[in-house]
């Protein structure tokens, strides 16, 4: 079964008297362990796409199941709940806390979740990240590169089936910007976690192994990636 | 998440802007400080007077003159009680409870004087079982006897102030002191032996009873015109009545009232009893207390504002952390939660810091004199309890309002705050 399965939905803003769609009804299946390119102009509907499949926003109608469960229709707290712990977020501007060290922002889910043993793993996250000799570094004093590798910890301490990575590699520069995708493509083929990215650009869509093209709210294109990487088998679609 | 976590996040927030935390708690220490000061000041004086009263026995009952009106809105006495009140409630048969009977008579202004030395003090007219009824007894010398009553003995005993005035380190029994009570054709004036000196016993509510000096009840009578009522008897200031035990208050209370009632024909007289004292007093002073706690406590109402416009300027500020947060999993009530405990600590804190200062503040007063009283403090554990509390209550109406809104922010909008 796909883990993440969408029929027929939409957002739609009312901006005044104006309904702005920014998705169209749309359907989208995504197996367990892929990873996904989402690619598109501004205003394509990336970013809505991304809040929904996020459980940060709520569809204008349609159903959302993620890992089999009804989340279209979750309450706020339910919400909450299902991000804390099937979803690990990575932005383009890192988002972490300003003045918190490196090892309570990792912790920040877990505390969250209300689980013992948080430092930990935390720790363990870090270090499995090469952070292991920042755990007490504060974001002003890590590198661009290093931020993203704390927000990836964060992402993944969990142990979440999704990681939505929104242009990760957005503030960063091309090595780093490497660095990072090496990073999500370890996590996906080491430890099977779901990656969705949305990214401008190809040379980092190619890390992925199916790029999916949004064109004003609708699907325009969806394709495997013949890349330098393998397909993995029995997730065509 | 729980409550400990909770609490650590909302610490390091506050110690994360420490000016900011500090100043704000300012406006609940200052608020907390003031009501703990002055609520001191009224409980001190209400011990005050609650010790004073106690001090005079707490099995006594008073019968005193009704108050009357006397024309031109003033209040007087009516000159109803006599001695023979005071014979009739002496009377074992009849109340076995009663321990003991006396009756005085006072002038609050008298002038003593001797060797060219005057002083002023009342002079009470009392019976030899005064000294028994009041528990107050001579030190030095002899108290009056039945038998200076039945002569009506030109012979009195000095409270222990009084005696001091006027005599100094000299022992004033056997010296002859001239008595002189009001002035041109009313004055009266006459010589009398000091037999004795009163122990000393400290301020109580009837006043200063070391500053005062005790004659025979007929001498008195005798000597001053205007202590005999308009049907020519002797009119008595106040009877005192001691009872066996306190628990017989309240029957004595009501026989001796239909007593006076069926000796009277009216109600010309009032009976109070130590408690009835008390508890008057206690009233005034705790009106008095609880006004000043109410002035105090506005400034804690302007420190709770304070409180939650920098709470709300901090959401403000930190919408993007919110953000993050509900990204990662916080529900509604975690960052709810979080602020509520941010603005109860600053006001704990606060009030915890307020506590120490009103306490230091209530020490310093304590034992100053402010005009010619002398102002006593007393920190209550009720006030400091109440006063936490407040701060605590302060706390959370002025953060809930802030948590609220942080707790309801879009989490995608939020993210998207520069």
């Amino acid at each position: 079964m796909a883990m993440i399965r969408l029929r027929g939905v939409s957002k739609v803003y009312q901006i005044g008297s104006m309904a702005v769609h920014a998705l169209r009804p749309l359907d989208l299946e995504v197996e367990r362990s892929d990873f996904v390119a989402i690619m598109g102009p501004s205003g394509s509907g990336k970013s809505t796409l991304m809040n929904i499949l996020g459980c940060l926003d709520k569809p204008t109608s349609g159903l959302y199941e993620l890992d089999g469960l009804p989340v279209s229709s979750f309450g706020e707290d339910r919400l909450a709940e299902v991000r804390n712990r099937r979803i690990g977020f990575v932005f383009q501007s890192f988002n972490l806390l300003p003045r918190l060290p490196a090892l309570q922002q990792v912790e920040l889910p877990l505390i969250y979740r209300g689980i013992p043993r948080r430092r930990e793993l935390a720790a363990r996250a870090l270090m499995e990240l090469g952070l292991g000799d920042r755990i007490h570094h504060r974001p002003t004093e890590l590198s661009g590169g290093q931020q993203q590798r704390v927000a990836i910890a964060r992402a993944l301490v969990s142990n979440p089936s999704l990681i939505l990575a929104d242009e990760p590699t957005g503030a960063l520069d091309t090595a780093t910007s490497h660095e990072i995708m090496e990073v999500l493509s370890r996590l996906n083929q080491e430890r099977g976690m779901t990656i969705l990215l949305v990214t401008h650009e190809t040379e980092i869509a190619a890390y992925a192994h199916r790029t999916i093209r949004l064109r004003d709210g609708a699907i325009a294109g969806d394709e495997r990636n013949g890349s330098r990487r393998p397909v993995r088998l029995g997730t065509s679609p | 998440m729980n409550v400990l976590d909770t609490m650590g996040t909302a610490l390091q927030a506050l110690a994360a802007n420490k000016l900011r935390s500090s100043l704000t708690m300012l406006g609940i220490v200052i608020g907390v400080g003031a009501v703990i000061a002055l609520m001191a000041v009224g409980q001190g004086a209400q011990q005050d007077i609650t010790h004073r009263i106690r001090g005079l026995g707490t099995n006594l009952l008073f019968i005193r003159p009704a108050p009357v009106e006397t024309g031109g809105g003033f209040e007087g006495e009516a000159l109803t009680l006599v001695d023979t009140d005071a014979e009739a409630i002496d009377d074992p048969g009849r109340f076995p409870y009663v321990d003991g009977v006396t009756a005085q008579t006072i002038i609050f202004t008298a002038a003593y004087s001797y060797r060219g030395k005057a002083v002023h003090a009342p002079s009470v007219g009392v019976n030899p079982n005064y000294e028994y009824v009041r528990e107050f007894y001579v030190e030095k010398g002899n108290f009056i006897t039945e038998a200076d009553v039945d002569r009506k003995g030109l012979v009195a005993v000095f409270g222990s102030r009084t005696a001091e005035d006027l005599f100094g380190d000299k022992d004033p029994v056997g010296e002859v002191v001239r008595l002189s009570v009001g002035a041109g054709r009313f004055s009266i004036s006459f010589t009398f032996r000091v037999i004795g000196v009163m122990e000393p016993k400290g301020a109580t509510s009837t006043g200063d009873e070391d500053q005062l000096v005790l004659l025979p009840l007929p001498t008195m009578q005798a000597r001053i015109p205007f202590l005999r009522n308009p049907k020519g008897l002797s009119n008595i200031a106040q009877i005192t009545v001691r009872l066996r035990d306190r628990k017989y208050m309240e029957q004595a209370k009501d026989d001796i009232k239909q007593l006076m009632l069926d000796r009277h024909g009216q109600e010309d007289f009032f009976i109070r009893s130590q408690e009835d004292l008390i508890s008057t007093v206690t009233d005034v002073s705790q009106t008095l207390t609880i006004l000043l706690g109410s002035i105090a406590g506005i400034s804690l109402v302007v420190g709770g504002i304070g409180i939650m416009n920098i709470m709300l300027v901090s959401v403000t500020e930190r919408t993007r952390e919110i953000g993050i947060r509900k990204a990662v999993g916080a529900r509604r009530r975690d960052i709810m939660m979080q602020f509520l405990i941010e603005a109860v600590t600053v006001t704990l804190v606060g009030g915890a810091v307020g506590i120490i200062l009103g306490m230091a503040a209530a020490q310093a007063a304590n034992g100053r004199t402010i005009g010619d009283r002398e102002l006593s403090t007393l920190v209550t554990p009720l006030s400091v309890i109440l006063a936490f509390g407040v701060s605590a209550g302060v706390g959370l109406f002025f953060g809930i309002y802030p948590a609220f809104s942080a707790s309801r922010l879009n989490p995608i909008e939020a993210l998207r705050h520069e």
